[in-house]
């Protein structure tokens, strides 16, 4: 008697939520999650980039980057974080090129995962790549492994941390597509940064939702993926590329 | 097959120059441990390593070290799974360097950690998928096998009838070993100078002419500082032969994987770089390998041995050479692998602060040399406490029994 009245109640709680979520979803293109709730597939978290939109000399996205997670330079270029980059780059055969930014790809199938001897590396059910600071050993395999240079180590120590993004000597890192903006229902400070730079380049948002504009957006329009070829299905798209 | 009566003797414990040999190991690996406690307390930003070439000259010896341990086993495992009698009196030798030159190896890999304070996550967060993980176990059932196999070896009366199986499957662990240290670069799509299958049985090759040659250095030192007369002349003839074997073997090898790169179109940049380039590693791969550790070390053990004056000094130096060439092969391998820059847009040419489409720079640090010196301590130190406390040396009459039994049994079976 019990047993059924439990599964009634569910259902009813169920039902609840599918219609509050139906009459409020057209109108909300993100949504806060509570930190009790579990992250579930039903969402992909994904960003597409027009390369067209993208101007060569600004470095707002890279910029916003290094002030949300309190990325500094010691002045030793090939040991500085860098968790996005502007890349350029140029056709030899046309000279035709191009700049836009570089990071994370959020992969579905990501090598680091793979890699990654003390699971310390990980895919959120949403699709964001992560790296459990806590069980990282140092170990860089995740670097060698990365076909988007998207990783970087700590070479020393770190000052000024942020609460919501803590870093660690001797451990790996890389773009967390700001988890902790996500999760409360805001969007990535790089994506935030570019608009309002008045560029609007980088539009971030729900691959899985067909209603949301990034879904619409690549329904619409040609986009690729770095290296495509390696099966990786990167989270980030880009447009023009 | 009757098996030689070989008896078996420590060193001398209260010899002066055992103490200095030990002290010197000591301290070499102290100091190891020391720059390495350097490195962990300021970051590994005061090392050579960076966030291109993320894997320094510590892990490509180390990786030197671990595929040469599973060679220096060769010597026990043809006296005892391939019967080959003059071999069996060095079986014990074999074992203990084979488990001693993978601890050098390990000891360089895990201070070289970013974090080596969580190496227990290794073990309570272990990622099945991981090729690295699989290597852990490789690693630590290595151990178990071999010293199981020692075990075998010592205590005939007890273990004896384990003898066999242990020798088979220690033999056969170590071929799975090196096949999974050449898959952590064998699977390894990101990078181009790696991603092969070839790189799984290159490495197997090149464990057992790298180990082998490693051996012999520590057998010849034996000899030259025990006064024994190792290795008996039937065993100096075979490893002659052999060790030349298996360099032309790993050098055939390295030449099919580079060819096989350079004949596919999208993987002829990274090998131009490493075969023809203006960098380091071009010299490394063609005379410090190619030539000093493979060609040179061939003619002095293939051709007759009295073109050289001693079959015992030309053998100890090709192994000298053949050991040179292979600390030059591992860094062209991990460290001109990961200079070349890592490709996103193939055919395209790429710019970024973060070093996109550009050469990256590498030059080993003081604290990365002197790890590596720690880790050669570690190996030193525990071959000679081990002979030290364990009968492990056969004596040199009984090297010269077990090649007289091999000749009785050659004449028997011509007979037959």
């Amino acid at each position: 008697m019990s047993e059924s009245f439990a599964v009634s109640r569910r259902t009813l709680l169920g039902g609840v939520a599918a219609f509050t979520a139906a009459t409020l979803a057209p109108g909300v293109v993100l949504y806060a999650r509570s930190t009790s709730e579990p992250v579930t597939n039903a969402v992909r978290w994904g960003m597409l980039i027009d390369v067209n939109q993208c101007q060569a000399d600004c470095t707002a996205c890279v910029d916003a980057c290094n002030a949300e997670f309190g990325l500094v330079s010691h002045g030793r270029p090939d040991t500085d974080p860098q968790w996005i980059r502007k890349v350029t780059v140029k056709d030899p055969a046309t000279g035709f090129a191009q700049s836009f930014p570089v990071m994370c790809q959020h992969c579905a199938h990501p090598p680091c995962v793979d890699v990654c001897p003390t699971g310390a590396s990980f895919r959120r059910a949403d699709g964001i790549v992560l790296i459990n600071r806590h069980i990282c050993v140092g170990c860089r395999y995740c670097e060698m492994a990365c076909p988007y240079m998207a990783r970087n180590f700590v070479h020393e120590d770190v000052t000024d941390q942020k609460p919501y993004a803590p870093r660690g000597k001797g451990t790996s890192e890389a773009c967390t597509m700001c988890v902790h903006r996500v999760d409360a229902g805001r969007v990535p400070a790089c994506v935030e940064a570019c608009a309002a730079a008045g560029h609007a380049a980088m539009l971030f948002g729900d691959l899985n939702d067909p209603n949301s504009e990034i879904s619409k957006r690549v329904a619409a329009v040609k986009t690729s993926q770095i290296r495509s070829d390696l099966r990786t299905d990167p989270g980030v798209r880009y447009q023009g590329l | 097959m009757s098996t030689p009566n070989v008896t078996y003797h420590t060193i001398d414990g209260r010899n002066a120059g055992t103490w200095a040999v030990l002290i010197i190991f000591a301290v070499m690996a102290a100091i190891g441990f020391l720059a390495a406690m350097y490195m962990d307390h300021n970051g590994h930003w005061v090392t050579g390593m960076t966030n291109h070439v993320v894997w320094g000259l510590p892990i490509a010896i180390a990786i030197f070290l671990i595929v040469s341990s599973t060679g220096c086993l060769n010597v026990a495992s043809i006296g005892s799974v391939f019967e080959k009698q003059p071999y069996k009196p060095f079986g014990r030798l074999a074992g203990i360097t084979a488990l001693a030159v993978q601890a050098g190896g390990l000891f360089m890999l895990v201070l070289d950690l970013g974090r080596n304070d969580r190496i227990i996550t290794f073990v309570t967060n272990l990622n099945p998928t991981s090729i690295f993980s699989l290597n852990v176990f490789l690693y630590s059932g290595f151990f178990i096998f071999v010293a199981f196999y020692l075990w075998t070896m010592m205590d005939g009366k007890k273990m004896g009838h384990l003898y066999r199986p242990a020798a088979l499957l220690a033999f056969t662990w170590r071929l799975i070993l090196t096949t999974g240290s050449g898959s952590i670069f064998g699977f390894m799509v990101s990078r181009s100078a790696y991603h092969s299958t070839l790189v799984a049985p290159l490495f197997i090759a090149l464990s057992m002419s790298f180990g082998l040659a490693m051996y012999v250095l520590v057998m010849l030192w034996l000899n030259a500082s025990t006064g024994r007369k190792y290795p008996s002349p039937e065993l100096l003839r075979r490893l002659r032969i052999l060790l030349g074997i298996l360099v032309g073997v790993s050098l055939y090898f390295v030449v099919i994987h580079h060819l096989t790169n350079y004949y596919t179109a999208e993987r002829r940049d990274v090998e131009k770089f490493l075969l023809f380039g203006d960098n380091v590693y071009v010299p490394l791969l063609w005379v410090g390998f190619g030539l000093i550790g493979s060609v040179i070390p061939m003619a002095l053990v293939l051709l007759p041995a009295r073109t050289f004056g001693s079959a015992k000094i030309s053998l100890g130096l090709a192994s000298a050479l053949v050991v040179f060439g292979g600390h030059c092969f591992m860094y062209a391998f991990v460290i001109g692998g990961q200079a070349f820059p890592i490709e996103l847009f193939p055919g395209k040419i790429v710019s970024s602060s973060f070093g996109d489409g550009a050469i990256a720079h590498y030059a080993p640090s003081l604290p990365e040399l002197l790890l590596i010196i720690g880790g050669y301590g570690v190996t030193g130190l525990l071959i000679t406490v081990v002979i030290w406390a364990l009968p492990m040396l056969p004596s040199s009459f009984s090297a010269e029994t077990a090649d007289r039994l091999h000749h009785l049994h050659e004449i028997e079976a011509n007979a037959h």
